[in-house]
């Protein structure tokens, strides 16, 4: 099945070559000594010049079945494969076009039947005019039925040459040529260039990609040739080092120069060693552009590097986020939006997470923590927009059961879309705190309770002294009762005392008649006996008035020294009896105004007992002044047989001698001291005592001038 | 009750021993005596007798000794015999108390009889020099006085 219709030329002269390449052309084909570089010349030419690119020829040799191929140029491999068609297979669509006289166009859809299935070609039949067979074919693969004006005049060129060259030998030998043309077009497709080449690196084949780099067209420009020349040279020196004397394989990488880019490229060179018994040893070469491959590495190699260092920056990160939250003691935990832990520190661990190796308490604790926590998180989740949610979770030392109450302060983080992406959770221990509240608590308690006891005791100490208060009254009540007593007694008891002083009396003076002298003699000691009774009498009663402060005070002014004077007559006797040397010193003195007849019974107490306890010597009645504190001294010495220090105290307590013995050497109540000292303490004054034993003793009333206020 | 006669004195006293004492030792030393045992007797005797001196215990039954005082002493016929109280009960006021009620001496028990006759003396000897009479008592007694 044929497609022939009239071929139409393209039109437009824009894609026709000036003739100047035309005749470069025809310059070279008349160059050419055989028919296949003839050939491929020419195909090159329409490649560079007219930019047809899928091209081949092929010729009917006479003494080769098959068409034989003798040039190609940017024919798939496949094609070139199933180029095999016999020349005398007049049917075949390629033999009948090759047979007509003018080309043939072969659309797409009508090349089924040729090895360029699918594809649409042009088929100019070689032929030296219209008369003479025709000896081959120039097929230019074309989607479009135009013809370029190049191609038509290239095939008229190779039309006219045929002839010529085919009856030269060389064509006819190459019974492989079609295999070379074969393996030509798959090296050519090969998108590695491949060189084969002399031990010392000398081009005999190259492909169409290794001539790019290692031939440069005549036209080329200087630097494209100079950039030839280097990579000519890099691959010498690649060629002659060590590798390329071994028959194994070597790969080492190859650096050359892009001739039209100028740009480096980097190439994976394959070479080895190939015998062949006529042409010697060559060299087989194949060149893998890895430079894109080693930029991809060198790319890979960066981010890699890159990745690493984040990576590593990460992990610093992360090292140093741990270091920073496992160094706080409280708790800290982060959760995702499900209450899952994403993170935690340590002491949060302890909480949190146990070994599976640990106690089944610890383990169910752990468990309730987290559920704890959970709903916690979830609790924190329903407050939407609080960017802060504080609130208090009870757990469970996982290892002692102690339960924990913390405060958990929680934090949302959210991402740039505003979705909730973590839960920051802090727990801080509550334990210490509550502790210490229920320590201020007891303490509160302690102090409420301590007041409560001293209100109580205070309480307790006003009734006490409410208590002694009504007793000191009862006991001033009895005090009174008991002077009251004994004021009424001593009057009692005076009644008959003054029945027998009255009758005694009267005996003794007769009344009754005259009396013998024993019986004068027993009246005398019943009337002595009677009077020391009545003493003792009046003294209680003074002692009695005195403390019941019954005892009145009747104050006139007058001279001491009367009242001495006074004292000594109404003595007199005593001391006439006494053979004393009784002796006055007064001083000038003022007037003293007190109770003159206290004072007086005071001064006959003190001088009575100076004439009774002095067996010899002297006894001497002075005065003195004290103009500073305005007292006067009324001072009793003696030398007589005087007070040890240890009793000086004791004399004036009631009933005290110092011999306190039954029979008493010495008369006298002894309640008279005692009575004069609580005088003198009534009228403001006091008593005091000097004495060593047996030298005599100093008794000094003290009294104030006038009497003061107390 | 002629001039010439001795004083009398009315002793004033319920403890019977102490009355009789006195009675007796004043008629030894030369009184005309009288006496009463509580206060309601003394009035009754005063005025039936009209003695020259009272000696008046103020502790008496039925009326006591203040009473009586102040009745004769109010007493226009009474006023003028003096009375001389006898008090035991040392305790303040007593001895205050007798002077209010119209005592013009007292004497505080016990008191021996001739310390009695004494005070009874000088009173009587100041009366008659008041009165410008020719009343004396007829003698004194050795005194002795107890410290």
């Amino acid at each position: 099945m044929s497609a022939v219709t009239n071929i139409p030329l393209l039109s437009s002269a824009a894609g026709v070559q000036s003739p100047e390449a035309r005749l470069a052309l025809a310059e070279a084909l008349l160059g050419a000594n055989d028919l296949q570089s003839f050939a491929r010349q020419a195909l090159d030419w329409l490649g560079y010049h007219a930019g047809v690119e899928q091209t081949l020829v092929a010729v009917a040799d006479p003494a080769s079945p098959n068409l034989l191929l003798i040039a190609e140029r940017g024919i798939p491999s496949p094609v070139l494969a199933d180029f095999t068609i016999r020349r005398d297979d007049e049917t075949h669509p390629i033999i009948r076009a090759m047979d007509r006289a003018e080309v043939t166009f072969f659309a797409s859809t009508a090349s089924r039947e040729t090895p360029f299935a699918g594809m649409g070609f042009h088929a100019f039949p070689l032929r030296q005019d219209d008369e003479a067979p025709s000896l081959g074919l120039l097929i230019a693969v074309s989607s479009s039925p135009e013809v370029h004006p190049d191609l038509l005049w290239v095939a008229r060129q190779l039309s006219r040459q045929p002839g010529r060259l085919m009856a030269r030998p060389g064509l006819a030998e190459s019974g492989f040529g079609q295999e070379r043309m074969l393996l030509y077009s798959i090296i050519n497709a090969v998108t590695d260039p491949i060189l084969l080449t002399d031990t010392e690196g000398k081009l005999i084949i190259a492909n169409t990609h290794a001539e790019k780099l290692f031939a440069a067209p005549e036209d080329a420009s200087e630097g494209w040739r100079r950039a030839v020349a280097l990579n000519n040279m890099l691959f010498s020196a690649a060629l002659s080092t060590s590798a390329v004397t071994q028959t194994d394989l070597a790969r080492r990488e190859l650096l050359l120069v892009d001739p039209l880019e100028g740009s480096d490229l980097l190439f994976e060179l394959l070479s080895s060693r190939a015998k062949d018994e006529r042409q010697g040893t060559y060299v087989v070469s194949i060149l893998r552009n890895i430079t894109d491959l080693a930029r991809a590495r060198e790319e890979i190699e960066e981010s890699y590097r890159t990745l690493r260092l984040a990576q590593a920056e990460v992990r610093d990160e992360r090292h140093r986020l741990d270091l920073i939250i496992d160094s706080v003691a409280d708790p800290i935990l982060v959760t995702d939006p499900e209450g899952d832990i994403v993170l935690m520190n340590e002491p949060a661990e302890r909480l949190f997470n146990v070994p599976v190796t640990a106690a089944e308490a610890a383990q169910r604790n752990v468990r309730a923590n987290g559920a704890n926590l959970t709903s916690f998180v979830s609790n924190v989740l329903t407050r939407t927009g609080e960017q802060r949610y504080r609130g208090e979770i009870q757990l469970t030392d996982p290892s002692s059961g102690r339960a924990l109450p913390v405060e958990a302060l929680a934090g949302t983080i959210l991402s740039e879309q505003g979705e909730l992406v973590w839960v920051v959770t802090i727990l801080h221990d509550l334990t210490e705190a509550l502790e210490k509240e229920v320590l201020y608590e007891r303490v509160k308690q302690a102090s409420a309770e301590l007041e409560r006891k001293v209100q109580e005791a205070t309480a307790e100490l006003a009734q006490q002294n409410e208590l002694l208060r009504r007793q000191h009254i009862e006991l001033e009540q009895a005090s009174a009762l008991k002077s009251q007593f004994l004021a009424n007694i001593s009057h009692e008891f005076r009644t008959p005392l003054n029945a027998i002083l009255g009758y005694t009396h009267m005996l003794l003076h007769g009344v009754t008649g005259a009396i013998t002298e024993p019986q004068r003699k027993s009246l005398t000691r019943i009337d002595s006996n009677s009077r020391h009774l009545l003493a003792l009498i009046n003294d209680i009663l003074d002692i009695t008035r005195i403390e019941a402060g019954r005892m009145p005070l009747n104050l006139t002014r007058f001279r001491v020294s009367d009242l001495i004077d006074e004292v000594m007559s109404e003595l007199e006797p005593i001391i006439r009896r006494s053979n004393l040397a009784v002796t006055t010193r007064p001083r000038s003195l003022p007037m003293v105004k007190t109770d003159r007849q206290k004072v007086k019974q005071i001064v006959l107490n003190l001088l009575s007992n100076a004439l009774k306890f002095t067996p010899s010597g002297s006894v001497t009645l002075g005065t003195s002044l004290d103009t500073k504190t305005e007292m006067v001294g009324i001072i009793v010495r003696d030398t007589g047989v005087g007070i040890p220090e240890e009793s000086q105290s004791k004399i004036f307590e009631d009933f005290r001698q110092l011999d306190n013995s039954p029979t008493r050497g010495y008369g006298g109540t002894g309640l008279g001291l005692s009575i004069c000292r609580r005088l003198a303490q009534m009228l403001g004054g006091s008593i005091e005592l000097t004495s060593r034993l047996g030298e005599g003793s100093v008794f000094t009333l003290r009294l104030p001038v006038r009497p003061r206020r107390r | 009750m002629g001039d010439t006669r001795n004083p009398l004195v009315l002793v004033v006293e319920d403890y019977q021993d102490a009355r009789e004492m006195y009675a007796a030792y004043l008629q030894f030393s030369g009184y005309r005596v009288a006496e009463a045992a509580n206060g309601l007797e003394a009035l009754d005797k005063t005025r039936e007798l009209m003695p020259d001196i009272i000696l008046m215990d103020l502790a008496l039954p039925k009326m006591d000794g203040w009473e009586a005082t102040r009745r004769l002493k109010a007493d226009e016929r009474t006023r003028h015999i003096p009375i001389v109280a006898l008090t035991g009960h040392a305790l303040a006021g007593h001895a205050e108390g007798a002077r209010q009620a119209g005592c013009d001496a007292f004497v505080t028990k016990p008191c021996l009889p001739d310390a009695l006759v004494t005070e009874i003396e000088r009173m009587l000897s100041a009366r008659r020099t008041e009165v410008t009479g020719s009343r004396r008592a007829s003698r004194t007694s050795g005194k002795t006085k107890h410290t």
